[in-house]
């Protein structure tokens, strides 16, 4: 009795199974999940949103500055500590810190954080400024002021030459 | 009338006492429509049910139609929604009519559930009619959400990208559920698709559980504005003609407000920006939900932390479920409540601050605000209502419903 | 059954739910100020579209707007709603080809006919971004209805230029205004991209209007008002009978009601 009523319980499971999963990411867009970018059009100082599994990504070709000013910070002040050193390294271990790879979505609410483009504001640390509820980023992209939980993700990432980095 | 709740009725047309006999749907209509008796001293607050209803109707109808016109697809919404308002003709009208009627279905239901706030419908025995109430108003929330989602623009998008961001909070397995409602790493086609096919389903599991809502009603009746039981024929009614006739002045009162919105004003509740096609790369300035979101909205960004946020706002709709228990008076109706009928009052006001906090950005006052909102809000079912309920000294009730009424027309 | 008690209530949640409305939709544009309200003619609940200047705006936008703008939802045959005849439209449109592929699949470029959309000035979002410093200027079949303030935005922003030279030091400094920025008083930022696209005698109209910049930038308001919703005067029409119905509707159903609950008051 109970033994067949457990083995009933398994097979609606096995049944439930594939309704659910079917909800999940098609093998189309998955297939989508790496991109390559040339980065040497990007000068100093520039950053560009590239789309990346329909999110945008964001690179930035940061200034001397701006890689002192992030390695400057104590962890003691950061929400979600992390270094920056860390969040510069591609998968093959190689660090570079003048390039700064990130997903461009706000860790709280998932908008477009501002601070790519020339005349965007740049948040009291001069990194991003979320407009939805308000987060600042710093120039390594770490969470300091507003309700954001967390730093902009950094997706695995790696610079198959100088010039071309592989994203996903 | 009560006494002929018990007798089947007698059919003269040969048809229908055959079908009668067979299925008895017209015994049915007979006993739960016209004899049915009712509590004879409603005022027009109970009006709204059936309001509610016939606005459930008017957006199956209009959906079904609108749907025959549009194409659940990223590069194709947004110009399909546009082409019913263009060139499909009286396209605008049914679009106008299911877009304001959204916002109509939520007054109507808004005033339904204050009514049963106020008048303490939800107390014993009709606690499983509360709880079943509460079940619609949030299958109503998801279908507008997702329905919100349809036409593709810039409101829709970012709408739907923060409200299934907040799944994301729930530690562990959050993201990947937002993953698994997405289909994608993105809103994108694949929720765009999904959420057409539930904003066409869910309304006929509202229109199945508003059946079970009905059921459980006429188990025990109506409650009525004094809150005391009917004790006898004296105090009741036949639902028809007293009710029918009542309900269908209330309901072409609602409908010329509701007109005077689709006709003249049909993108006044609405925000512009989502005439502005969905682009995943740019962020509106300032994103806001519909307006029948925004007390919720203001809760959720009360919280200092996303998933406090989160579980407020959820919470903020789960007392509801337990709000039979959590009221300790032993009178119903707020009527003789002299104490807690001012603190009822004051939460309309404070749900009604809420929403404003929910339209302002969050910055300035309005975040203090909407948090000494948000506190009332709980601190309302939560602390005050176990406590008045206790504390108070209700009114003296009148000895029958018959006697109030009586008593005021003497007045 | 007198129950004033009830009646207030649903009238001050009625004036409560306005208020809450007026709440949603008055969020200003990141605190520039709103344009100045303009008294349009297509306003009110009786108000229509004035063809002869929905007409004259139409010229406006073809022969300026129209260089970097499109007006995709909008199709040729539609401007007979503006009080043009069908041969006249096919007069205005002999000159544009657009894009069509042959019998053998081979792309022509075929003369326009009326049930063509507006043709647009390039073929696609990427092609407008490139032309214009990377930013795509906006689609204008329902900008009056994308915008707050609407109408009253698009003569707003059309008008609200202000040169260089007249700006006063504290505004180049707040805005940060380099000597080739446009600067609009009305634009959220004051910063935009657009060069003022309109001055005096830019077109000449065929009625004999003087084409002053104000005009010029109420016409082409008025006829983008009528691009962003053609079925408005059908709607207002339509509401005034609906009304009309559902008072006439709610009368007898209060008489009814008023007799059958007569022996019970």
């Amino acid at each position: 009795m109970v033994a067949t009523g457990a083995l009933g319980a398994v097979g609606a499971a096995a049944v439930a199974w594939p309704f659910i999963n079917n909800l999940n990411p098609a093998a189309d867009t998955l297939a989508l999940s790496t991109i390559e970018v040339n980065v040497t059009p990007i000068a100093v100082g520039q950053a560009v949103t590239v789309k990346w599994r329909g999110k945008p990504v964001f690179i930035r070709h940061r200034t001397e500055a701006e890689i002192k000013e992030a390695e400057a910070v104590p962890m003691s002040q950061l929400p979600d500590p992390e270094t920056d050193n860390k969040r510069v390294t591609d998968t093959a271990k190689k660090v570079r810190p003048e390039w700064l790879i990130m997903i461009g979505v706000c860790t709280h609410l998932g908008c477009v954080p501002l601070g790519n483009k020339a005349g965007d504001p740049k948040g009291e640390y001069g990194g991003w400024f979320c407009p939805c509820h308000g987060s600042s980023y710093d120039t390594s992209g770490r969470i300091r002021k507003g309700p954001a939980p967390k730093n902009l993700v950094v997706p695995e990432y790696l610079f198959t030459s100088d010039a071309l980095v592989r994203i996903g | 009338m009560a006494s002929s709740h018990g007798t089947p009725p007698v059919f003269n047309n040969k048809v229908i006492s055959w079908i009668d006999h067979r299925l008895p749907i017209f015994s049915y209509i007979e006993k739960e429509y016209h004899t049915f008796p009712t509590p004879r001293n409603f005022n027009y607050f109970w009006n709204f049910g059936a309001i509610a209803t016939v606005m459930l109707v008017l957006m199956i109808a209009t959906g079904i139609v609108l749907a025959t016109n549009y194409t659940p697809h990223v590069l194709m919404a947004f110009d399909a929604v546009e082409r019913i308002d263009r060139d499909v003709p009286q396209g605008w009208l049914i679009r106008d009519l299911h877009m304001n009627g959204a916002s109509f279905f939520f007054i109507a239901v808004y005033i339904h559930i204050f009514r049963g706030m106020y008048y303490g419908s939800y107390k014993a025995p009709r606690e499983l009619l509360w709880i079943l109430g509460v079940v619609i108003f949030l299958l109503m929330m998801a279908t507008a959400f997702m329905g919100y989602v349809l036409p593709w623009g810039q409101m829709s998008f970012w709408g739907a990208t923060v409200i299934t961001n907040l799944f994301s909070a729930i530690p562990v397995v959050g993201e990947s559920i937002v993953i698994w409602l997405w289909g994608g790493f993105a809103v994108d086609n694949p929720t765009l698709n999904r959420f057409f096919a539930l904003h066409y389903l869910l309304p006929f599991i509202i229109v199945a559980v508003v059946a079970l809502h009905v059921v459980a009603l006429h188990v025990h009746g109506s409650n009525n504005p004094t809150g005391i039981d009917p004790k006898g024929p004296q105090d009741t009614v036949p639902f028809h003609p007293y009710y029918t006739m009542k309900d269908g002045f209330g309901v072409m009162v609602f409908l010329i407000v509701f007109a005077a919105f689709v006709f003249f004003a049909p993108d006044y509740l609405g925000h512009p920006d989502n005439y502005i096609p969905a682009d995943p790369l740019v962020t509106p300035a300032h994103i806001v939900p519909e307006w029948y979101f925004l007390p919720f909205y203001a809760i959720l960004r009360a919280i200092p932390d996303k998933l406090g946020g989160v579980l407020a706002m959820f919470g903020a709709i789960a007392v509801l479920f337990i709000l039979p228990w959590l009221d300790t008076s032993r009178v119903r109706s707020c009527t003789f409540r002299p104490i807690y009928k001012w603190f009822m009052m004051f939460l309309v006001v404070d749900v009604i601050v809420l929403g404003i906090c929910g339209s302002k950005p969050a910055e300035g006052f309005w975040v203090p605000l909407s948090q000494l909102a948000t506190l009332y809000y709980f601190a309302h079912f939560l602390v005050l209502l176990p406590i008045l309920g206790k504390i108070e000294r209700p009114l003296p009730l009148p000895p029958s419903i018959a006697d109030a009424v009586l008593k005021k027309k003497a007045v | 059954m007198r129950k004033p008690f009830a009646r207030n209530l649903l009238v001050s949640g009625a004036i409560a739910l306005a208020a809450f409305a007026t709440g949603t939709v008055a969020i200003a544009a990141g605190g520039t100020e709103p344009p100045p309200a303009r008294k349009w003619h297509f306003q009110g609940p009786f108000g229509t579209y004035d063809r002869a200047s929905a007409q004259r705006g139409f010229q406006v936008y073809q022969e300026v707007c129209a260089a970097c703008h499109s007006l995709s939802l909008v199709a040729y045959r539609n401007l007979t709603d503006l009080g043009l005849t069908e041969n006249q439209v096919k007069g205005l449109i002999k000159d544009i080809t657009v894009s069509d592929l042959n019998d053998d699949g081979a792309p022509v470029d075929r003369p326009a006919r009326p049930a063509d959309r507006f043709k647009k000035p390039f073929p696609n979002l990427a092609a407008a971004a490139a032309a214009n410093n990377g930013k795509a200027p906006p689609d204008l079949s329902v900008i009056v209805k994308a915008r707050q303030y609407g109408p009253d935005f698009i003569y707003g922003i059309l008008t609200g230029y202000v040169p260089y030279d007249k700006l006063t030091p504290e505004q180049i400094k707040e805005f940060d205004v380099k000597k080739d920025d446009n600067f609009n008083k009305y634009f959220p930022g004051h910063k935009i991209a657009m060069a003022p696209p309109l001055s005096d005698d830019k077109v000449t109209y065929a009625d004999g209007t003087k084409a002053t910049l104000d005009q010029q930038a109420a016409d082409v308001t008025e006829f983008l008002a009528w691009a962003s919703e053609p079925h408005m005067e059908d709607r207002k029409r339509t509401g005034v009978r609906v009304i009309l119905f559902l008072l006439a509707l709610a009368g007898l159903m209060y008489a009814v009601k008023r007799t059958v609950w007569a022996d019970k008051h």
